[in-house]
């Protein structure tokens, strides 16, 4: 699965219009946030120290997700055609 | 159907949702239905998350759980909103620390609950164990350099720190001594988990990362960029395999491997290989020594005679560099491009893939100031026409304008793809004085005949022009 996803990876990216590589940066970037299902799996579970951890491991990790999403959003609106 | 099943089918949806995002995200036409298929993924990534784990989680678990997000969102949202078009590279480089911090996190969180718990623990089973304190070390050393490196990264492009590479004597010897380090320790890990071998590989890890991109300079920072970007996807998947969690280890994997076709894409565009971006800066073997060459004298233009220029002109093509996004010229450069196609003169953009401090850079900063996206060309796109060009407008650039790249085998940039501006009729070169660009190479292109140095801030001589015209 990991190798598949590996293949996909590369093939997907393979066409991308250089004009579009920051937007494409910053949404695989959001998508990467997607680490705080590991953190969210975590919180609550076993002692203080590990749900602490997990607290910062998720609010950093949500900063990613919403952040990276609007900022891209943001910038594909300005993107308009003659 | 069991909440663990039902959970599973979420991810496998997301995962879909994700690749049809990043498929989207290739094309004008498609990006913004790209990114919502990101968002509705990601969405149905975390409500599925959150209702497997709410089932075992206490009110104040689940409390605390929910305003870690919302606190993250709204910081987020608001960073998204704020920030600067100019200020988009050090953002990025910011987000990513962010993953590979929670990367750290996640595996300390590993050790602490599976190896650290070793009595009570039910997660892992007792045969699995060495695999997972491995998983656990990979997972850390990957977060941690990410996260270090990212920071660097970071100070370098909101301009912290310089952005000269840092030339500690014999440091690929101490790369490959970290590699060697992570690689023992992580043997001594498996063999015998204890809290003092995961915090060394940690600090060690912390360490390399910073070292790692206080190496590399300025110029090379899109590739820079996308390599953290990438490694932000492996830590991703390296966390998924240390908690069994498919959707993570997919994505993960996703994103590593195209943020590293994106660094190889960069680096195609500067030819040079991955390694030597890696191993540091341009011109280490000292040859940026001021070479006695003689190139002749250079001639310099007002910006009045450049309006002149420009108004009997057919065709202008503009080559941005990051010497644009640091004098904030882009707007002053967009209302040129509108007056001039007013006067029904041919205005078109050629962008280099590495001009600027981020891969595309250029791109989202013409768009924010509202220069149509079709008039903005690839350099493999523009090179062609530049010989039927009457002006060309070089703001901001240098080593990627640089004949020297085809011209002269000896030169340090040679055999990189350059955009052939000085094919056209004149050209006028924007600089604040006649320093060398980010590879300490000397541009022949200034001495050229047909080409005219205006000198000073790039936005100010711009709104000169504008003036004149």
């Amino acid at each position: 699965m990991f190798a598949l996803a590996v293949v996909v990876g590369f093939y997907v990216i393979g066409h991308v219009h250089h004009a579009l590589h920051t937007p494409l940066m910053s949404v695989t970037n959001a998508i990467s946030g997607i680490i705080v299902v590991g953190a969210l799996l975590q919180i609550g579970h076993g002692d203080a120290v590990v749900t602490t951890l997990a607290f910062i491991a998720i609010l950093v990790a949500s900063i990613n997700v919403f952040g990276g999403f609007a900022v891209t959003r943001r910038m594909l609106g300005m993107f308009t055609r003659g | 159907m069991t909440a663990t099943t039902a959970a599973s089918a979420a991810y496998i949806v997301a995962a879909l949702l994700f690749i049809l995002s990043l498929a989207g995200l290739s094309k004008h036409e498609t990006a913004k239905s790209g990114i919502v298929y990101g968002i509705a993924g990601m969405a149905i990534a975390l409500a599925a998350t959150v209702g497997l784990a709410s089932r075992s989680l206490s009110a104040s678990g689940l409390t605390l759980m929910l305003v870690a997000v919302a606190v993250g969102a709204v910081i987020g949202l608001w960073r998204a909103r704020q920030v600067q078009m100019t200020g988009m590279p050090e953002l990025i480089a910011l987000l990513h620390s962010f993953v590979g911090l929670a990367a750290v996190l996640v595996g300390w969180n590993g050790y602490l609950s599976v190896e650290g718990n070793l009595d009570e623990q039910t997660e892992v089973a007792p045969d699995l164990l060495g695999i997972h304190s491995a998983e656990v070390s990979i997972g850390v050393f990957i977060g941690a350099v990410t996260f270090t490196g990212s920071i660097v990264a970071f100070l370098k492009l909101s301009g912290r720190v310089k952005s000269n590479p840092l030339m500690l004597p014999a440091h690929n010897l101490l790369n490959l001594g970290a590699l060697v380090a992570f690689v023992a320790l992580t043997v001594v890990f498996v063999l015998e988990p204890n809290l003092l071998v995961l915090a060394v590989v940690t600090v060690i890890a912390l360490a390399l990362g910073w070292h790692l991109v206080a190496s590399i300079g300025g110029g090379d920072m899109p590739v820079v960029v996308s390599m953290l970007n990438s490694y932000s996807g492996w830590a991703a998947a390296a966390s998924g395999f240390l908690l069994g969690n498919d959707l993570l280890i997919v994505t993960g994997a996703l994103v590593g491997s195209s943020g590293a076709y994106l660094s190889y894409i960069m680096c195609k565009a500067m030819n040079r290989s991955f390694i030597s971006v890696i191993a540091g800066g341009f011109g280490n073997e000292g040859s940026v020594s001021a070479d006695d060459r003689d190139y002749g004298e250079h001639t310099e233009i007002s910006a009045e005679d450049t309006a002149d220029l420009l108004r009997e002109a057919k065709s202008v093509v503009i080559t941005p560099g990051y010497g644009m996004a640091v004098a904030q010229a882009q707007g002053a450069v967009a209302e040129l491009t509108r007056k001039l196609r007013a006067k029904d003169v041919d205005v078109r953009f050629g962008i280099h893939p590495v001009a600027g401090r981020l891969p595309g850079h250029m791109n989202v900063l013409l768009a924010e100031a509202k220069v149509p996206y079709d008039v903005v060309l690839e350099m493999d796109e523009i090179n062609d026409d530049f010989a039927d060009t009457d002006v060309v407008l070089v703001i901001g650039a240098n080593d990627t304008v640089n004949p020297a790249a085809t011209d002269d085998p000896g030169s340090p940039i040679a055999g990189m793809p350059v955009l052939t501006v000085w094919e056209a009729g004149h050209v006028v070169v924007f600089k604040r004085s006649m320093n060398t660009g980010y590879a300490g190479v000397q541009n022949p292109l200034f001495f050229r005949e047909n080409s005219r140095m205006l000198f000073g801030d790039a936005r100010e001589r711009v709104e000169d022009i504008l003036r004149a015209l």
